[in-house]
């Protein structure tokens, strides 16, 4: 597969409480609106500018901080289909594999892409396409792209269950 | 030669035994959601399943916005106590009790070597004991409900030494901003954090819990402390009262069993050592864990509002700690200092011992056991501009509910002695 989108690049340690504030996190449940707060106290400008099939660069430990799935959600609510990083904090990268936002661990990318340039990222060959060039990235373990193709955890869990009710 | 985590997960996947940087399936003994809980049983449902696989496994907190301080807070609150009805869930601790990483450890809810996995990123904090405990997110969450397990990748371990003796003034919390100051906020990044050493061995139990309780804030999937006779002390009653069990020598004794340790010549992917003893008090600066600086580098900071609470530092010792150091004095004028006890066990302990009434006396205000204004819901809130000295454990642009606010992390003593003063000082200096 080949996402392709423009690029919203930022620094080193993004926490997940500037992608989605901890005060909405118990009053704040429909995705749509979620978005509405995505990268609310990093880049006000983000949540009325972003496109679908935009793609989120981030420096080293995208994501750190809180357990809070909505720092994904509001990411994937408003558009945005992977995260390239230099790394990705732990929770971080499992609440993007489970809710289909693909994490893409590549730092050369990181140093070449330009933001809002046009960035490719093709999952068969695992490189990264910017102006700069191409750039390899490893492969996800087995397991982690079958979620991923599924469209995240809850998606594959429904239709395994559902097989299982089935037999 | 197996590490912790190698032999804590091996238990968990049920396999014989398992290496770092395997996928494993495991079933987690128990699993814990807070407030978040009602968001968690709506994805459940969705699954199409009406039941809880484990629900004996399941443990619910009242916590983070505690009392409600909306409609919607509290509506999550019952749509939390619905479910957890339904599904005949009866670990549930209610608004009040207290925050779910100190609630679940005074209840003995966890054992040594046994794994539990939260809904929340402190889950680390189940360390202090000798569990594994990880965060997750919360459609994992729903899915270990429905599945009773959940993939894990068994992490690489890094081991630190802790040497010395703690100097008078000095705590497990600089200790914590030591180390995560020195490593960074990815320095323990998908890492299992063990901590070996007399200096680890010498902690009451309250200090031994912020140690897991921060690694988080380093990154580390989960962290580690060998569980000794003060842990089975600790839990041994606790569990007996809890399981309505009259032997508690043997049932000590089938903690003691369940303990995990790593084998002498275990892989670790790093190593580090630290003496406590040339330790001085530390601050984490805005707006970063890993941005840390001596208090002496920081004093005569203004402070308007200091928080002594949380499941970092929220118990007994840390509201005594606070209770020394204002006892006798006041709260500065344009200062407010903010106590909430991590539950309602420290908050009775602390009312006995007489600490609440020196806080009250220095012009403390007491809120009800629960996160409090930890991560931006409620009860102290700053205002922009305002700058906050905290007892927690992250100190994030925002997360007290205003990207404009400052926040300073210390130990509870730093934070009474800055309230006394209204500007960053070292407690020692004010006796
Ligand atoms: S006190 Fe703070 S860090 Fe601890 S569980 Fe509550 S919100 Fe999280």
């Amino acid at each position: 597969m080949i996402l392709r989108g423009r690029a919203w690049k930022y620094g080193d340690d993004v926490n997940t409480d500037v992608i989605f504030p901890g005060k909405y996190t118990y009053n704040v449940n429909d995705p749509n609106e979620m978005a509405k707060h995505a990268l609310e106290d990093l880049d006000p400008t983000f949540a009325g500018r972003v496109q679908p099939g935009d793609i989120v660069v981030g420096g080293k430990n995208w994501g750190n901080g809180s357990s809070r799935e909505q720092a994904v959600v509001a990411l994937r609510a408003a558009g945005v289909t992977a995260v390239i990083a230099v790394s990705i904090a732990r929770i971080y990268f499992r609440n993007a594999v489970n809710n289909g936002l693909l994490p893409v661990i590549c730092p050369d990318a990181v140093a070449a892409i330009q933001p809002g340039e046009t960035v490719e990222i093709d999952t068969e060959r695992h490189v990264v396409r910017c102006v700069a060039g191409e750039f390899d990235f490893p492969p996800l373990s087995p397991s982690i792209n079958a979620i991923l193709a599924a469209g995240g955890l809850i998606p594959m869990l429904k239709a395994k269950l559902a097989a299982e009710a089935a037999s | 030669m197996k590490t912790f985590a190698e032999k804590a997960l091996a238990r968990a996947a049920g396999l014989p035994e398992v290496v770092a940087g395997q996928i494993v399936d495991a079933q987690p003994d128990v699993a814990l959601s807070h407030d978040n809980t009602a968001p968690i049983s709506r994805t459940f449902y969705s699954l199409g399943i009406q039941k809880v696989r484990y629900p004996e496994r399941l443990a619910f907190t009242m916590d983070h916005a505690v009392p409600a301080p909306t409609t919607a807070h509290a509506q999550n609150h019952v749509d939390t106590r619905r479910f957890a009805a339904e599904q005949g869930v009866t670990n549930v601790f209610e608004v009040g009790r207290g925050i779910c990483h100190q609630v679940l450890s005074e209840e003995a809810i966890v054992l040594p070597g046994q794994t539990i996995l939260g809904a929340d990123s402190h889950t680390p904090h189940f360390g202090w004991l000798g569990a594994f405990g990880a965060g997750v997110g919360r459609s994992e969450m729903a899915a270990i409900w429905a599945t009773g397990e959940l993939w894990l990748r068994v992490p690489e371990s890094m081991r630190i030494q802790v040497d010395g003796a703690w100097p008078e003034g000095v705590t497990s919390k600089d200790f914590c901003l030591k180390v995560i100051g020195d490593l960074g906020a990815d320095g323990g990044l998908y890492f299992s954090v063990e901590f070996h050493g007399p200096a680890i061995g010498a902690l009451s139990i309250d200090s031994r819990m912020v140690i897991p309780n921060m690694m988080a804030e380093m990154g580390a999937k989960n962290a580690y402390l060998p569980p000794d006779d003060v842990t089975f002390d600790y839990l041994a009653p606790r569990r007996a009262r809890r399981t309505g069990r009259s032997d508690i020598a043997a049932g000590r004794e089938e903690i003691v069993a369940g303990a995990l340790y790593p084998d002498d010549g275990a892989t670790y992917a790093a190593t580090y050592r630290y003496d406590v003893s040339s330790l001085e008090p530390m601050l984490a600066l805005p707006h970063r864990v890993d941005k840390v600086a001596p208090v002496s580098q920081v004093r005569g900071t203004r402070v308007q509002q200091a928080f002594v609470g949380t499941c970092t530092n929220g118990r007994l010792e840390d509201l005594e700690a606070a209770a020394r150091v204002v006892r006798g004095k006041r709260v500065a004028a344009g200062t407010r200092l903010l106590v909430i006890p991590a539950s309602s066990e420290v908050y009775l302990a602390a009312l006995r011992s007489g600490a609440i009434e020196a806080l009250v006396e220095a012009g403390a205000s007491i809120g009800t056991p629960g996160c409090g204004p930890c991560m931006g819901n409620h009860m102290g809130i700053p205002a922009p501009h305002e700058v906050t000295i905290s007892s927690a454990n992250r100190n994030f642009q925002g997360r007290m509910g205003t990207r404009d606010a400052e926040i300073y992390l210390a130990n509870p003593a730093v934070v009474a002695a800055t309230a006394i003063a209204g500007y960053i000082i070292d407690p020692r200096e004010l006796e």
